[in-house]
Formats: C-alpha cells, sequence, structure tokens
C-alpha cells in the first residue's frame, strides 16, 4: 500500500514538474524520429534525409500573423541553404479543431500557393512540437547531423527584426547554419522572438 | 451602508471607461520600472497584439476583473506588442472599441530577443503572456488563461500580507 502511495505520489511530482519546466530539447540533444504526414500526402521522417548535413525545422501555421511575416524568409532559407545540404522541414503544430486555418487542406491549399519548396507536415495532436520543446509560431530549430544523429544547435527565431527583413542586422538562421558549413559552431545558439502560442490539442 | 459603497464604486468604475483610453509607447526601460516588485498592492502585466486572437478572448474578462479587484489594490497593464506604425490605425481604434479597464501601452521595441530575457527569462516569446506581482512575489503565465484561472490567481496574490 505504502508503495502505491508513493508511486503515486512520485507520478504527481513528475506531472507537477512536467507543468511548469520548460522541456524539450535543448542545444546538444539529439533528436528522436518522428513521422508526419506532409502535404503531399506522403509520410515525412528523418529518416527520408540521410544525405542532407543538416535541417532547418521551422514550426510554424498558416495562421499566426508572426508566422506569416515570416513565410517568404522561410522560403527563402530553403532555398538558400537546401542546395548546401540544409533544407527546411516545416511544421505545423495547431490543432485544426481550434484553428480552422490550419486544417489539412488549407495547409495544402497555402503550401502550392505559395510554391513551398520543402516539406509542410501536420502535427495535429503537436506530439512533434511537444517533444522539440517548441512553444510558439514561428520557432525554428536548426540540427546538424552526427554520426549518432541529428543534433540540435541553435534554437530560436530567424533574424532580429519581424517587421523587415531587410532591416534585420541579426540573421540568426543563415549565420549558424553558415557556421555549421564551415565546420564550426554557431556563435548564437538560442534566440527569443514574440510568436503565437501554439495550440494545443486538448487531452 | 457596504452596499452603497459597493454601488458607489460600482458608479465610479462605470465612468471610467467613458474617459477616452489613452495608450502610452512606452519603452524597454519603462516597462522595466512597471516590472519591479510593488511597495503595495498587485500589479498585473498582460503583454498582447492586436493580431493575437486568444489574447483578444481573455481581453474582457482580465478588464471585468480589474474593475472587480480594483478595491484589493490589483492594477492591470495591457502592454501591447503591436508594431508603433499601426498605432494610430489599428491599436488605438481597437483599444477605443474594446473600452478597457486598466492602464493600455505598447512597447515600442523592435530587437525582441534583446527584450524578453529581460522581462523574465522563463518567457518563450509567446502570447498571451502575463506577470503578476505581489510582494516578493512573482509569477509568469504564458498562454490564455481561463476566468476562473485568473479569479483564482488573482484571489491569491491579493490575500498575500
Amino acid at each position: 500500500m505504502k508503495n502505491v502511495f508513493l508511486l503515486v505520489l512520485g507520478a504527481l511530482f513528475v506531472l507537477a514538474s512536467a507543468a511548469t519546466l520548460p522541456q524539450g530539447y535543448e542545444v546538444g540533444d539529439y533528436v528522436a524520429d518522428f513521422k508526419l504526414r506532409n502535404v503531399d500526402g506522403k509520410e515525412v521522417s528523418l529518416a527520408n534525409y540521410a544525405n542532407a548535413k543538416g535541417l532547418i525545422v521551422v514550426f510554424t501555421c498558416n495562421t499566426c500573423p508572426y508566422a506569416k511575416l515570416y513565410e517568404d524568409r522561410i522560403i527563402a532559407l530553403n532555398k538558400q541553404f537546401a542546395p548546401k545540404g540544409y533544407p527546411v522541414v516545416a511544421i505545423n503544430p495547431n490543432d485544426p479543431s481550434q484553428q480552422a486555418g490550419d486544417s489539412y487542406q488549407e495547409m495544402q491549399k497555402r503550401a502550392q500557393e505559395k510554391s513551398y519548396g520543402f516539406p509542410y507536415l501536420q502535427d495535429d495532436t503537436g506530439s512533434v512540437a511537444k517533444a522539440f520543446g517548441a512553444t510558439r509560431t514561428p520557432h525554428i530549430y536548426i540540427l546538424n547531423k552526427e554520426a549518432k544523429g541529428f543534433k540540435v544547435e541553435y534554437v530560436g527565431a530567424i533574424d532580429n527584426n519581424h517587421k523587415d527583413a531587410a532591416a534585420a542586422d541579426q540573421k540568426y538562421v543563415e549565420e549558424a547554419v553558415g557556421q555549421l558549413m564551415s565546420g564550426k559552431k554557431p556563435k548564437t545558439t538560442s534566440t527569443k522572438a514574440i510568436g503565437c502560442t501554439i495550440k494545443w490539442k486538448e487531452a | 451602508m457596504k452596499k452603497i459603497l459597493l454601488l458607489l464604486v460600482f458608479g465610479l468604475f462605470s465612468l471610467a471607461p467613458a474617459v477616452a483610453q489613452e495608450v502610452e509607447v512606452i519603452k524597454l526601460a519603462d516597462l522595466n520600472n512597471l516590472l519591479k516588485q510593488p511597495k503595495e498592492g498587485v500589479v498585473l502585466i498582460n503583454f498582447w497584439a492586436t493580431w493575437c486572437r486568444p489574447c483578444i478572448e481573455e481581453m474582457p474578462y482580465f478588464s471585468k476583473a480589474q474593475e472587480k479587484y480594483a478595491d484589493k489594490g490589483v492594477k492591470m497593464y495591457f502592454v501591447s506588442l503591436d508594431d508603433v506604425e499601426i498605432l494610430e490605425s489599428r491599436v488605438k481604434p481597437f483599444v477605443k472599441k474594446k473600452k478597457l479597464n486598466g492602464t493600455v501601452m505598447l512597447l515600442d521595441e523592435t530587437d525582441q530577443n534583446a527584450f524578453i530575457n529581460r522581462v523574465d527569462p522563463q518567457w518563450s516569446g509567446a502570447i498571451p503572456t502575463t506577470i503578476i506581482l505581489s510582494g516578493k512575489q512573482r509569477k509568469l503565465i504564458e498562454g490564455k488563461m481561463e476566468p476562473q484561472e485568473l479569479e483564482a490567481l488573482l484571489n491569491k496574490y491579493t490575500s498575500v500580507p
């Protein structure tokens, strides 16, 4: 009986800390593989990227004004870095029952309209976003491929000016990927930005 | 007697929204002053923006709570993270329409990476986000709050000696 009590108590503590402590990957962590459905109907996982040097994982969506502000910059990042071995993988973590504009059909429409040159995956249960520790859209994770797997090298924003890409004087993602390409560690490994809260699927 | 007092208080507050709501443009230094632990009462700072749907959804009951808890020393500040360029065209008309109780401000800072950690290292930058301060206590709540959550939070913070 006492053991059961302790177990329950332990479980409660785990739950309590899960609710308060920031979770997810930090710089230096290896990412567990995941499988999500792309807008073309096919499933995409990290295993699809056996030949990549790394990945620019972007948690984004159709509906957040901040994600929209950065959409063209995300497309440009893929154009710039996919040929160099660091393609973009976009993941939409919003629950479409709370945000109709983020339904699978709307995602397909958006990806087609803007000719995304990268997968746009639906994570409607939010499980991948939770594993990463993403909290907002847009939220970027740069991964570098090592023998052991994909390792997180940068977490944060794309640049330091949401209003105007041209006025940004710190292009965090561009700089970090550039540094990884030249075999160095990113100088800036973590930044913050304003964004929309993820519309989590309710349990 | 108590009823008359309550009526009077309500009367005063119902007059308040009739006054044109100003939106003060502030910088990080001003925000940091606001984030200092208050000598008395309870300070609640809510970060929002006109483009943020969950922010707009929670504002009416924040505003109501400001009215309800004003006599318990609660002061609410609604800090908009909208771009200052749309202050006149969007933020002010929005605030006017909403008739919010409390003080409305707009934080005019573009370099978000520079200010988010200085507001609170726990804050990821997602909005809505609310910070409540009283005595030595401080709490950050990221994400939308339900009315009963807000009420519980205010009850807790206003009951601190």
